[in-house]
């Protein structure tokens, strides 16, 4: 058992774990408001962007000359993989639930004997993805240095995107991310951005006849790349809300468990106390009565 | 039924400028200047770098885009941009700033015309500014 000096010596060192988690649940949560308040600023943006180009897309009368951007190359071979990560840790399972749902698709890609590019988005997706993936991976962006998320990042990875897709490096491009729902839930994501995917549920009621200055065509050219920055700026936003919430709930669940044990550990420093006094006295009383 | 239609102008952090009962709008678009009105017919366009004016009434405000897209539908104009800001609140040394970039990026020899073009209204508009 251990001494009465080692027990409250563990106390001490859990109780300012404690403070420590407790104070990066404070900072989560303000963070998280603030994280939270851009995430859904953001969206009228990327749903007007989205809403747009389906429109367009829609009233393009020659779909066989339409963008690559939109269409896609044709081809099914390359496929590159966009995973969006944190660039800190201690934020319970938010990397690792991207990085699970990114390598399912991984472990598919390369069952389908299709190759395999990897570009990661924050450092922690890169930590945990060179072990298996080192030879996939073609490029690693980090934002460590940007305090808060920026269009101008995510226009830089955008810009990126397009250029590979220009070299013909890719046929299709696939993000990954986690939706921001709530503090505590938080959903892996992962959408296709090239070829552009049209949900068919609103395609229906997209019908108007728009007047278009210039040419579909020349706006559709210049709309879609923007439209990809807005993507990966949507998953950014996303991602940075539920990385706070993550950080938030497990750093609260990390002082919960940390006042669990101080309690524990007290009983067991008192119980061993106790019983320390107890033996003194029975040596003591012990020790009268044989005189 | 009201006099004027709704507009909102968006960018990517936010909602930057939501007006009901807007009795016209001018906008910068790629191949002239617009003007929008009450019941205009569905358009999509994209922006130059200009000046968008917004008319409530007798009111007059000025907006300064670099890019963006308008879209025009069922009285509602929705302008996408990833830069603008209210002229009344420019600041000049900025304005500066942002003139001497572009044409430190004209003098580059490897730009298309497209962005030439691009990049030669924006110097002009921002000059103008600065004269004002």
């Amino acid at each position: 058992m251990a001494s009465l000096d080692d027990l409250k010596k563990r106390i001490s060192s859990v109780k300012s774990t404690q403070k420590i988690t407790k104070a990066m649940k404070m900072v989560a949560a303000s963070k998280l408001r603030r994280a939270q308040e851009n995430a859904e600023k953001g969206r009228p943006y990327s749903d007007k962007m989205n809403k747009i180009i389906l429109n367009l897309s829609n009233s393009i009368s020659d779909k066989e000359n339409s963008p690559k951007l939109l269409a896609g190359s044709g081809e099914d071979k390359v496929h590159l993989c966009i995973v969006m990560t944190s660039d800190r840790g201690l934020c319970g399972g938010f990397n690792t639930n991207i990085i699970k749902k990114a390598k399912s698709y991984f472990k598919k890609i390369l069952e389908e004997e299709k190759i395999l590019k990897i570009i990661t988005v924050g450092s922690k997706g890169y930590d945990q993805l060179k072990r298996a993936y080192k030879d996939n991976i073609i490029e690693k962006i980090s934002f460590k240095e940007s305090k808060y998320v920026n269009y101008f990042d995510a226009d830089k990875v955008g810009k990126i995107i397009i250029d590979e897709f220009e070299k013909k490096e890719f046929d299709v491009c696939v993000i990954f991310y986690n939706q921001f729902k709530n503090v505590i839930t938080q959903i892996p994501q992962e959408q296709q951005i090239i070829p552009l995917k049209n949900s068919d549920s609103e395609k229906n009621s997209s019908e108007d006849n728009y007047e278009f200055e210039p040419e579909e065509d020349e706006i559709l050219s210049n709309l879609l790349p923007k439209n990809i920055s807005t993507q990966i700026f949507k998953a950014m936003l996303e991602n940075s809300a539920s990385e706070q919430g993550s950080r938030m709930s497990a750093m609260d669940n990390a002082t919960r468990n940390a006042g669990e044990m101080v309690d524990k550990l007290t009983i067991q420093y008192n119980r061993s106390r106790q019983a320390a006094i107890t033996k003194e006295l029975i040596e003591i009383i012990s020790g009268a009565e044989s005189l | 039924m009201s006099e004027g239609f709704k507009i909102e102008i968006v960018n990517p952090d936010k909602s930057f400028l939501s007006k009901e009962n807007v009795s016209e709008v001018v906008v910068p678009a790629f191949e002239g200047e617009m003007g929008i009105l009450k019941d205009h017919i569905s358009i999509i366009s994209f922006l130059k770098p200009g000046i968008i004016k917004v008319f409530t009434g007798s009111e007059e405000e000025n907006f300064y885009v670099e890019d963006g897209i308008v879209e025009f539908k069922d009285n509602s104009l929705s302008i996408l941009t990833s830069s603008v800001f209210n002229l009344k609140n420019s600041d000049k040394k900025h304005i500066t700033n942002s003139i001497e970039e572009a044409e430190k990026e004209l003098s580059k020899k490897e730009i298309d015309d497209q962005k030439k073009f691009l990049l030669n209204s924006k110097v002009e508009v921002l000059k103008s500014l600065n004269i004002n």
